[in-house]
């Protein structure tokens, strides 16, 4: 018997009880739909972290000082000397002081931002170019004048697109004159990078009422050069605290190799739950055609007696087997396509089909076909065909 | 044609033996319609089973057209089904969900015949039992007159020598019985050698060749003068 009849009445068979075939599939259609929309998820989120983190350079090298008790601590000045003692390694440095959750208000809107203490090497270091105005400036931070720079969402929210140079805005309450507006990078959302309002570190430091200042941002000169930069802050905070507890040094590359990491753990996580209902679908798919060999014993009989051999059985019914299996595995895929975008949609997260997951799936349902298959194929190839014919 | 020597059929349940068939004997030559006829339990079944290939005997030799089939394994005797019998069943065992065309092509399915040859022959086995306009209905949607004809169209659709019919009146009424009793004995003049089981001595009585058959063993083997009346009826 050739491939393409046992095809056909493979599609037939399935087709001549819908309800039935349905339910066989429907632990394939579950477990490659829940793989494709968990991947597609993942993917997406994993895509827009590392997105998020290209946009940040990777020349960016972040020092975080936990301090180990006592007053030590490392101060700008002294990071800034060795930024300045290694001009071949280091590009530039500026502190990072976090004011998150600072209420920006104009008139009577208010927004949150992330208000940020930082240097006139910001823009260096951070690559954000400003698009109108200026940027913080040295006389800013050694004046601790009350200047700011603020992102597009800002500018957005609060000014309804009209020039903010000039205005004047409370930042928690302490007035600000805006004196530059960054560019555009994440399209202006909520949240963003464009949801950021930069003041002079010095500022920041009263704001917050915290002189230390516990994180710094360095770039290194160029890509090549950020292992050697790295080396060297952390050689010199190794000396200042004596410890490798008290501080960490860390690039964005290493951060997208955790990120990486992480999420591709997830993906295994989640995949190996997903198997497990491909292999209960699987399951599902044997039993059904343990019953239909049985139900079908007299069929099996009479192709046996018009000289079926037991190679034309097996085949008949491994590739009914697949035949479920796949077409679930097709629903499964589309199911999980629509399932990912309507999730995403919902939750308002990224989705990246995958097309090495869309095809692993196809290919694992065909798998499970043939293994769950051939066992009740077997079966019914080995009937005797006397004791087949004679059943009722 | 078909030849039998000395054919045993033995079943062991525990200690016991069981003789299903003790010692068979028995020529079938090119052309003939022989009828076997024996009660329930007689061995005819067994006998059938083991000409039609179904079941190897447990000694003594069996040729079918010169080949000694006795010691075939599953795989070889498949084939020898496949071109050298057909089989017409009590209960037609049609496959419902084929059309009646498509389970006349099977056996040519399985002898691995082109679909455009296999629909051809198929329409040709067809029109010969008076049913080519039927192919592509379902098999519950004909009367059982008409499905033991679409079953004897199958045995036919592969142009074996040898048809054999297991009780192929037994599920039908007299008179569709009598139909398809005539259009056998029509086949047979036309060529087909037919070998015809049954319990019933009304029809064996029609039939040239009766073997009986009692607790294995061919009780008589006799031609019958009383049919010779053949060609009385054409299908």
């Amino acid at each position: 018997m050739d491939i393409k009849q046992a095809f056909r009445l493979a599609v037939k068979s399935l087709l001549g009880s819908k309800m039935r075939s349905f339910l066989t599939m429907l632990g394939i259609i579950i477990g490659v739909g829940s793989v494709i929309v968990l991947v597609s998820l993942v993917n997406g989120m994993s895509q827009d972290m590392v997105s998020t983190f290209e946009s940040m350079g990777t020349n960016l090298i972040s020092v975080t000082v936990m301090g180990r008790g006592g007053n030590r601590t490392v101060t700008p000045d002294e990071m800034q000397t060795l930024v300045d003692e290694n001009p071949d390694t280091i590009g530039a440095m500026s502190p990072s002081i976090s004011i998150s959750g600072a209420t920006v208000k104009y008139s009577s809107d208010n927004v949150t931002a992330s208000c940020v203490g930082v240097n006139e090497f910001y823009g260096e270091v951070n690559n954000a170019a400003v698009a109108e105005g200026r940027a913080i400036a040295y006389m800013d931070v050694e004046q601790r004048a009350r200047n700011c720079v603020i992102g597009t969402y800002l500018v957005n929210e609060l000014f309804a697109g009209a020039d903010p140079l000039g205005e004047t805005i409370r930042i928690n309450g302490e007035s600000f004159q805006v004196v530059g507006v960054l560019e555009e990078t994440q399209g202006g959302e909520e949240g963003s990078e464009d949801a950021t309002v930069l003041i002079p570190y010095t500022v920041a430091q009263r704001l917050s009422q915290t002189f230390m200042v516990s994180s710094y941002s360095f770039s290194a000169k160029n890509k090549d050069t950020v292992d050697a930069a790295m080396d060297i802050i952390d050689s010199f905070l190794l000396q200042k605290f004596s410890s490798s507890d008290a501080y960490r040094v860390f690039n964005q590359a290493d951060a997208l190799t955790q990120v990486n990491e992480l999420t591709g753990t997830m993906t295994l996580v989640l995949v190996g739950v997903a198997g497990i209902s491909l292999l209960v679908g699987g399951i599902g798919i044997m039993n059904i055609m343990l019953v239909s060999v049985t139900e079908r014993t007299r069929e099996i009989g009479v192709r046996k007696s018009l000289g079926a051999t037991p190679w034309d059985i097996l085949s008949q019914f491994v590739v009914e087997a697949i035949t479920t299996s796949s077409v679930g595995g097709i629903i499964g895929i589309l199911f999980g396509i629509a399932a990912a975008y309507l999730a995403a949609a919902l939750m308002q997260m990224s989705v990246a089909i995958s097309l090495p997951a869309i095809l692993i799936a196809f290919s694992v349902s065909a798998i499970i076909g043939v293994t769950f298959g051939f066992f009740p194929a077997r079966k019914a190839s080995k009937l005797n065909p006397i004791e087949a014919l004679r059943y009722d | 044609m078909i030849e039998l020597t000395d054919i045993y059929k033995i079943y062991t349940d525990g200690d016991s033996e069981i003789h299903a068939l003790d010692g068979i004997s028995l020529r079938v030559e090119r052309g003939e319609f022989v009828a076997i006829v024996g009660a329930s339990g007689s061995g005819k079944s067994t006998c059938m089973n083991i000409v039609g290939c179904l079941d190897v005997p447990t000694s003594g030799r069996y040729c079918l057209n010169g080949t000694d089939v006795s010691t075939m394994g599953e795989y070889e005797l498949a084939h020898i089904r496949n071109k050298e019998l057909g089989f017409v069943f009590q209960q037609y065992n049609l496959i419902p969900k084929l059309t009646v065309q498509e389970n006349v092509e099977l056996p040519l399915v399985y002898r691995g015949i082109k679909p455009a040859k296999r629909q051809e022959l198929a329409m040709a086995a067809l029109e010969r039992v008076g049913l080519g306009d039927r192919s592509n209905k379902l098999p519950s949607q004909l009367s059982g007159g008409q499905q033991q004809r679409v079953s004897i169209a199958r045995a036919l659709a592969g142009q074996p020598p040898v048809i054999l019919a297991d009780e192929p009146t037994g599920a039908l009424d007299s008179h569709t019985g009598r139909e398809v009793l005539t259009f056998l004995k029509k086949l047979n003049r036309e060529g087909t050698t037919i070998v015809l089981i049954t319990h019933d001595n009304s029809i064996a009585a029609e039939l040239p060749r009766v073997v009986r058959i009692q607790d294995g063993k061919i009780l008589s083997d006799t031609p019958n003068p009383a049919a010779t009346g053949l060609g009385e009826v054409a299908g």
